[in-house]
């Protein structure tokens, strides 16, 4: 979702480069720049002002004198400023009480709160090892309990049911109940979705939270919203103590600048990040990475730490190195690599966080078909181990028995030989261009 | 016109409907009432910073007053280009000296916003000529599409047409069992499969039940998708060829739901989902909230889609013709006596 947003800034920050030293009017027309495009991408006007007026203030000071060039020190400015207006430091959900853990969800009609707390109780029970019950208070929209059900059935969570003739205070009460007999780690309840400027909706909300006394209050928002994100997210902060946000369809091409805006009116950290369609499309939000990738610098520490997660330690170290070197690729890593993206959540997921990706792999995201995975395995797995080593042995007799052998066509096969050659030729610019290390240190800083 | 009073009492539940002004006039006059309290609600944050402009409207303009245009413009999710379009005519009519004080400024500004949206102003017609005639509804996830076409069948009922519904959402978990209630407070039938089931098959099934029982119109759902995805815009594009298949025109209206909280990404999507699918016509939900809608201007300067329909609440009737002036007007704050929210 920040991709354009990285895009703009790039180019914005570009043209400084080169400049033997940043002048009052030079940082000006750039600021400008900033502004737009920080409007541009759905920041909030105020928070645009007060983002700006920090960055001159710091910008005509010190730091730009100890710089090596002024271009450089103004991406650090900016940076350093993204990332303190996006929060400091990945803060987790908090679950340190006395089970069962009360997680509550707020938010606007259609931002994604049901598909969240699908997600959440998956994360919740997979990673965390948590007993989970979700229940559903939203008794407005049609059948909305019913898909809460069909999810929590899904995900292998705990469902408690309710009907729309229950009041929701009752269902949260009673769900609580519920957990608390069964000896359920974590409760998470549904809202229905609605309007800040519903008050009689607001005092709904506020009665069912004064009634549960959640240690987490999540305020949902899509990405997607423009100016009005300023408006919704204070007026919830007013009426509930939120304790964090999730942003949710990241995985649009949205500039993201709500995430901003909502960041620095509620003072509440963004812990989530919805990446899919799918439950398990959830991710830790990580201001300083975001902030990163923001100026281009990629993401790869999401990458390194979902490759720890799904392979090994070592595997994923190794992986970084045969990306870093991008030389003795050969088909045997490609394969590898296959079946380390399938667990890792696939193509799409992986070229979000290479640096310099991020403007290609908006269009490549859509296109990449996750089943072309099992194709490209079947017919790596029908090479002998010489081929794979040196595809280039591979020629008209050696395409025709890899076909048959993966129950593909010649001409798949060939695509595969090409598209290796291009993943080769990839990995050697990449690695070229400074490589994933130098991206680490200068992150790590 | 419309039977208000019956269709509040076949809500199920009615706190469904967000609640309506607590003194209610006589039946004819609440929907427009409770349209002009919705957009109040709408232009209370653009009036407010337009009245502060325009008070004491006989002053004279500086640039500082122009700025201050701007900045609420965008404000409004109008976004960049458009903003920029109206600035500049306003600051060439400046040069010329035709704007002389704040009045006569915010009469060009409302001019120029009109002149913007009033070529979208096109009302969906549905010809007698062709039965049935299919709607199709298309959107990203959560943009308030099962919903609109719940109101849209109350809509086209009203005007005596007979409707089928399609469950064509057939990804999202309860998304059936969202239609079947919307149906049933409509009481037209709904053609569905089950969940894992082909959205194209589900609507080619409609259209069948449609033309053997002689129905006027069906109503198409589709799952919420990300514009960005160009997977799931390939399966949209063979709901429209299966469709065409079946019928040469059909569909013969693909409405685009656009949730008017939506920012600048509003515009890419109606693009995107314009290129692969030919959008027909555009509704804007959720303007009951505080959201602006201002996206509908750069959509229309870069699109010139026509602009169905307004969503401005979960009840069976908050479903609006479109309509530019008031829209403006709603935006802007023309009349000076409405500018009061009701408590």
């Amino acid at each position: 979702m920040f991709e354009n947003l990285t895009e703009r800034l790039g180019r914005t920050l570009r043209t400084l480069r080169g400049q033997g030293r940043l002048t009052e009017d030079n940082i000006k027309d750039t600021l400008r720049e900033v502004r737009m495009a920080l409007l541009e991408a759905d920041v909030a006007l105020p928070v645009v002002r007060a983002f700006i007026e920090q960055i001159k203030a710091r910008a005509i000071g010190q730091e730009v004198m100890h710089s090596l060039t002024p271009g450089q020190a103004l991406i650090g400015v900016v940076h350093g400023e993204l990332v303190a207006l996006m929060g400091a430091a990945n803060e987790d959900l908090d679950l340190t009480v006395r089970p069962p853990a009360v997680i509550l969800m707020a938010g606007l009609q259609g931002s994604g709160k049901t598909s969240t707390v699908a997600k959440l109780a998956r994360f919740l029970r997979e990673r965390k090892k948590k007993s989970v019950l979700v229940a559903s208070c939203d008794i407005y929209r049609p059948a909305a309990i019913d898909q809460l059900r069909t999810l929590a059935t899904e995900v292998g969570c705990g469902f408690f049911p309710s009907t729309p003739s229950d009041r929701p205070v009752e269902i949260a009460r009673n769900a609580l109940d519920h957990a608390r007999k069964h000896a359920m780690d974590v409760v998470i309840i549904d809202t229905a979705g609605r309007l800040h400027i519903d008050a009689e909706m607001m005092q709904e909300i506020k009665d069912i939270h004064a009634s549960i006394h959640p240690i987490e209050t999540l305020f949902v928002v899509d990405s997607m919203t423009g100016q009005d994100a300023a408006n919704s997210a204070k007026a919830f902060h007013e009426a509930l103590p939120l304790t964090g946000v999730i942003v949710t369809k990241t995985d649009g091409d949205a500039r993201g600048g709500a995430a901003l805006s909502i960041r620095h009116i509620t003072g509440k950290p963004i812990k989530f990040l919805g990446i899919g369609e799918k439950t398990d499309a959830l991710e830790p939000f990580h201001p300083d990475r975001v902030a990163s990738r923001i100026l281009g610098m990629g993401d790869v520490l999401s990458l390194i730490e979902e490759a720890s997660r799904t392979v090994d330690h070592d595997k994923a170290i190794r992986m970084v190195e045969k990306l870093k070197k991008g030389k003795g690729f050969d088909l045997d890593d490609l394969r590898d690599q296959v079946r380390q993206m399938k667990k890792m959540g696939g193509m799409a997921w992986i070229l979000d966080k290479i640096p310099g990706m991020d403007s290609l792999s908006q269009k490549m995201k859509g296109k990449v078909d996750e089943k072309e995975f099992v194709r490209l395995e079947a017919m790596i797995n029908s090479m002998t181990a010489h081929e794979r080593r040196c595809p280039d042995v591979i020629k008209g007799s050696r395409k025709r028995r890899i076909a048959a052998g993966s129950g593909t066509q010649v001409q798949d096969v060939n695509r595969l030989l090409k598209q290796f050659q291009q993943t080769q030729k990839m990995m050697k610019q990449m690695s070229k261009r400074g490589g994933l290390m130098d991206m680490l240190r200068s992150i790590g800083k | 016109m419309f039977g208000f009073g019956k269709s509040k009492k076949d809500l199920p539940a009615s706190p469904a409907s967000p609640p309506v002004p607590a003194q209610e006039p006589v039946q004819s006059g609440r929907l427009l009432d409770r349209l002009k309290d919705r957009l109040t609600r709408t232009r209370a944050n653009l009036t407010e910073g337009l009245a502060r402009l325009f008070t004491g409207r006989y002053r004279p303009i500086s640039e500082e007053v122009l700025e201050e245009v701007e900045e609420r413009l965008l404000l409004a999710d109008v976004g960049a280009d458009a903003t920029t379009a109206i600035l500049t005519d306003l600051r060439a009519r400046m040069k010329r000296q035709a704007l002389t004080d704040t009045e006569a400024l915010y009469q060009a500004l409302r001019e120029n916003m009109l002149a913007i949206l009033a070529p979208c102003t096109h009302p969906l017609v549905i010809p007698g000529t062709i039965r049935p005639f299919v709607i199709l509804l298309v959107g990203v996830n959560g943009s308030g599409k099962t919903t609109t076409v719940g109101k849209l069948a109350f809509r086209i009922r009203q005007e005596g047409l007979s409707v089928v519904l399609a469950a064509g959402d057939t990804f999202r978990a309860a998304a059936v069992e969202q239609l079947k209630v919307w149906g049933e407070r409509n009481n037209v039938p709904v053609v569905a499969q089950s969940r894992t089931a082909d959205s194209a098959s589900v609507i080619h099934d409609a259209f069948h039940a449609a033309q053997s029982r002689h129905l006027d119109v069906v109503i198409a759902d589709t799952a919420g998708r990300l514009h960005t995805k160009s997977g799931l815009m390939e399966e949209l594009k063979k709901v429209k060829r299966v469709l065409a298949k079946l019928e040469e025109t059909a569909p013969h209206e693909v409405l685009l739901v656009l949730d008017a909280t939506t920012g600048q990404n509003a515009l890419i999507q109606a693009e995107q989902f314009h290129q692969a699918m030919g959008v027909t016509g555009i509704v804007i939900t959720k303007l009951d909230g505080t959201a602006k809608g201002g996206i509908l201007f750069a959509i229309a300067q870069r699109l010139r889609l026509p602009i169905r329909f307004i969503g401005v609440g979960e009840g069976l009737e908050d479903l609006r013709v479109f309509d530019a002036r008031e829209f403006v007007d709603a935006l802007i704050g023309s009349d000076t006596t409405s500018h009061e929210t009701p408590a």
